[in-house]
């Protein structure tokens, strides 16, 4: 064990801690809308750092065994963490939408300015 | 001039996949490959890319998304870390809100709008340019009403207008 060591297994904790958050949010929030506040980011936020200990153990092997297969590891996560990046948050939204035309509306809201906005453009 | 920023976006995409396959960089072939692959790419996407994406080959906008990436990172750690509350006690206050914003042009928009998606205890449901709003899921509402994008999105506008110009 060295400090590198400890970096990747503190990367992969906080990834797996995340990524856990994001299960529970499933069972504990009560509608699709806030459901997929927990399981879509606080995942993708573990995945990040999931990313990284592959980033940072990469490096270090890259460092020490001078092996091109590493550089190809490195830069092909980060490549799917762009990606994630990018398609996640249109995924999200392309849901949310989606289930707001369906007609479920938000439980328990406070506001629904949205719903507003539909009944106003019908008239 | 679509052709070559579809051109340089597929043939950096292909460096990026191909490095570290045969030896630390590339080989001359897979250099070759690359540019028959990527003029075929550009050949083909030219028509969909649209004349306004030369914007996209100025360095300067590059160094403006680098510097963003830190901004979002920050704002990514302290919502995830609400919603992580909110998840353990399960206090939520969600409404949909919508947020008047300032912006131009669909690239801002999208760049806002992703953004706010990102940092969790937020969920952009629509964009509207048409009257210049934003509609968005909020998991703790704290206004209502808002008047600007400032209590849902913090600095995220400025960068928006900044970086989508």
């Amino acid at each position: 064990m060295n400090t590198v060591d400890y970096l990747i297994y503190a990367f992969l904790a906080i990834s797996m801690i995340f990524n856990l958050l994001g299960s529970i949010a499933l069972h504990r929030f009560p509608d699709v809308y806030t459901r997929l506040h927990g399981a879509t980011k606080t995942t993708t936020f573990g995945t990040i750092f999931a990313v990284l200990a592959v980033i940072v153990h990469a490096a270090y092997q890259l460092r020490e065994t001078g092996n091109p297969k590493y550089l190809q590891m490195a830069l092909h996560s980060i490549v799917a963490l762009v990606a994630l990046l990018l398609t996640n948050p249109t995924g999200a939204h392309a849901i949310a939408k989606a289930a707001h035309l369906s007609g479920y509306k938000p439980v328990r809201a406070v506001v629904d300015a949205y719903e507003d906005k539909l009944r106003g453009d019908s008239e | 001039m679509p052709f070559m920023v579809a051109f340089v976006f597929a043939y950096v995409t292909w460096l990026v996949l191909t490095a570290g396959t045969n030896g630390l960089l590339w080989s001359t072939q897979e250099l070759i490959a690359g540019l028959i692959f990527a003029g075929i790419i550009a050949y083909a996407t030219k028509d969909v890319v649209g004349d306004e994406s030369t914007r996209f080959l100025n360095p300067l906008r590059w160094v403006g998304f680098i510097a963003y990436a830190p901004v979002l990172f920050w704002g990514m750690v302290k919502a995830n870390f609400d919603v992580a509350y909110r998840v353990i006690t399960g206090k939520i206050n969600p409404g949909i809100v919508r947020v008047p914003v300032e912006l131009e042009n669909d690239a801002q928009y999208t760049i806002l709008s992703n953004s706010i998606t990102l940092t969790p205890g937020t969920l952009t449901i629509d964009a509207c340019p048409e009257e210049k709003a934003l509609y968005v899921h909020w998991i703790n509402v704290t206004d209502p009403h808002p008047e600007s994008s400032e209590p849902v999105a913090g600095s995220f506008e400025r960068w928006a207008r900044r970086l989508g110009r």
